[in-house]
């Protein structure tokens, strides 16, 4: 018996939600009293798994692009070969697109956008965010092997120090009809997914030539942007920045608003989000409602304030 | 080609979301029921497919007869027919199961589902129905076209897209992108009495296979006052952020 966790990383580098999986999942190790063994692909290096309680790493040098079918069937076959009865996943996309294959490949029932750790280990039970975070659901999966599906940010990165054994693991692995032909990705901006403060901005910036504000305001805090969804369907920004229900989920730990209103939708979509900040000419606004802290005021004489001092609190904080 | 657009029937984005039976069941009442917004991006390209490449498109849901006015809503939109199997959504395998059964029968060539509804949010169903079915599989899927066999599809990932290219049979689980907002239509009266005399088949479900269910629901703890800080004192709002929330 085992935990089982897919580390999921990126030109041989662990991305954070990975490490938050592999702190859940040593988390629900240690609660069955078993281990917990993850699962990468090229990565060279894995000792720093250690640090968050993985006690084996199964390596895969053998497949090099990404597909989500052959490396849920690597999963699969990890999973069997460990004698895994948890099978944890992060909330990325390319671990949202694995993880129902790999349920239906081990007969194994899958609990996505879970929140925290199981509140129950016979039954099984997690707690999952649904209806866009607007409530959770406490759901139990029956089956004997189970996956969960952990939310970005939900749990956090826990140290369990100890010192990670390699292996190299070679599944016998099928080809695939489906392969990537090209991928655009900006290298130097921090992803929504990935970002511990993400600043939003609405139709209150008038216009898609006042975003360098925003942009500066990102800088400045090792942001992401994103937007409103009349934002993205006005096409000042890209579909892919559009919060909200439709859009994407946000939980990170600030969440800064700048002339967002506060539709039901969009404080739904970033309800998982630690602090709110809202900066809006309208005291009335719904999202004064939603966050923590506010400033009524206009984005055009706040923000360019706020960069200004936040440089000088960075200068003397870092 | 033949083409199925799987519907999920899941309350408006304006809903309010309340709990009864001691907060084990979702309190459907006073609640409008719509196309899942990811579906209904699905069903708008899927139109694409019928006008100018001769696809015929069902539709299918997994349901009561409670959802088969979202269903007709799909069939005034332009879908050819529609399927409701007779069952509850208990859960993303118990559907996958349902659909799967559905799409062998039909022999499908393409079938676009939501990437997620935005009620149970549970991601899954596309997925699963693909493996079930040894079809290929592209989720999160922004662009679609098909020539032959042939699919050139764009996936978002992290922080950028990637373009895949692969073959029929395929499982699409689709999201705004696949056509623009603005191309959403909404059914004019031709449409919906033309709906009325379309097919619409009640199926009966195969054997019940969930994998998972709903335990309770929680909503979440409400947060207090927003503490405001004035336009002038900005620095008052880094400190709060530094000292109190600890965010920076």
């Amino acid at each position: 018996m085992s935990v089982l966790v897919y580390t999921e990383s990126e030109q041989g580098k662990f991305k954070k939600a990975a490490l938050e999986a592999a702190s859940y999942g040593k988390a629900v190790a240690d609660a069955m009293g078993t281990t917990l063994v993850a699962l990468t692909f090229n990565v060279g290096d894995a000792s720093e798994l250690g640090t968050y309680g993985v006690e084996k790493v199964l390596n895969i040098n053998s497949v090099t692009a990404f597909n989500a079918k052959i490396y849920a069937n690597a999963i699969k076959q990890a999973a069997e070969k460990e004698a895994a009865t948890v099978v944890i996943l992060s909330a990325s996309a390319d671990s949202r697109y694995i993880a129902p294959l790999v349920s239906v490949g081990l007969s194994a029932g899958y609990a996505s956008n879970v929140v925290a750790a199981p509140s129950s280990l016979s039954p099984f039970v997690v707690k999952r965010s649904a209806f866009t975070n607007k409530a959770f659901c406490n759901t139990e999966i029956s089956t004997a092997v189970k996956i969960v599906g952990v939310s970005n940010n939900s749990f956090g990165l826990v140290e369990n120090i100890i010192t990670a054994q390699q292996e190299e693991f070679s599944p016998s692995l099928a080809t695939s009809a489906t392969t990537v032909t090209s991928v655009d990705k900006a290298s130097d901006k921090v992803t929504i997914a990935d970002a511990e403060v993400v600043v939003s901005a609405g139709r209150g910036l008038k216009g898609p030539e006042n975003w360098g504000l925003i942009e500066d305001l990102a800088d400045v805090l090792g942001a992401a942007t994103a937007c409103s969804k009349p934002v993205s369907d006005l096409g000042w920004r890209p579909h892919s920045e559009h919060v909200g229900q439709t859009g994407k989920p946000v939980a990170t730990n600030l969440y800064i608003a700048i002339g967002i209103s506060g539709a039901i939708q969009h404080l739904a979509g970033i309800n998982s989000s630690k602090i709110k900040v809202v900066i809006n000419t309208d005291p009335e606004a719904p999202f004064f409602k939603a966050a923590d802290y506010g400033i009524v005021g206009d984005a055009f004489e706040v923000v360019p304030k706020l960069i200004e001092k936040l440089k000088v609190f960075k200068a003397q904080n870092t | 080609m033949k083409l199925l657009v799987c519907i999920s029937h899941v309350p408006d984005t304006t809903s309010k979301i309340n709990f009864s039976e001691g907060d084990t069941k979702f309190d459907t009442n006073g609640v409008q029921f719509v196309i899942n917004p990811n579906d209904e991006f699905g069903l708008t390209r899927a139109m694409w497919f019928k006008e100018k490449q001769n696809a015929t498109v069902d539709v299918i849901s997994v349901g009561g007869p409670e959802t088969e006015p979202t269903l007709r809503k799909a069939l005034a939109i332009g879908a050819d027919a529609a399927i409701r199997i007779n069952a509850e959504a208990t859960d993303g395998h118990a559907v996958a199961t349902y659909l799967a059964a559905a799409a062998k029968e039909g022999a499908y060539d393409l079938i676009i589902a939501g990437r997620e509804s935005i009620d149970y949010n549970g991601g899954m169903v596309p997925g699963m129905l693909a493996a079930m079915i040894d079809a290929n599989f592209v989720t999160n899927c922004i662009s679609l076209e098909i020539d032959g066999t042939n699919v050139t599809a764009v996936r978002e990932i992290d922080g950028g897209k990637e373009t895949i290219s692969t073959v029929l049979p395929l499982v699409i689980g689709g999201q705004k992108g696949l056509v623009e907002e603005s191309d959403l239509r909404i059914p004019n009266m031709r449409g919906i009495m033309m709906a009325r005399k379309k097919p619409l088949k009640v199926v009966e479900p195969t054997s019940e296979t969930s994998e998972t269910h709903a335990v309770s629901f929680e909503k979440p703890v409400p947060r207090g006052a927003v503490k405001l800080v004035d336009a002038d004192n900005v620095d008052e709002l880094i400190k709060l952020l530094h000292n109190e929330a600890k965010v920076i």
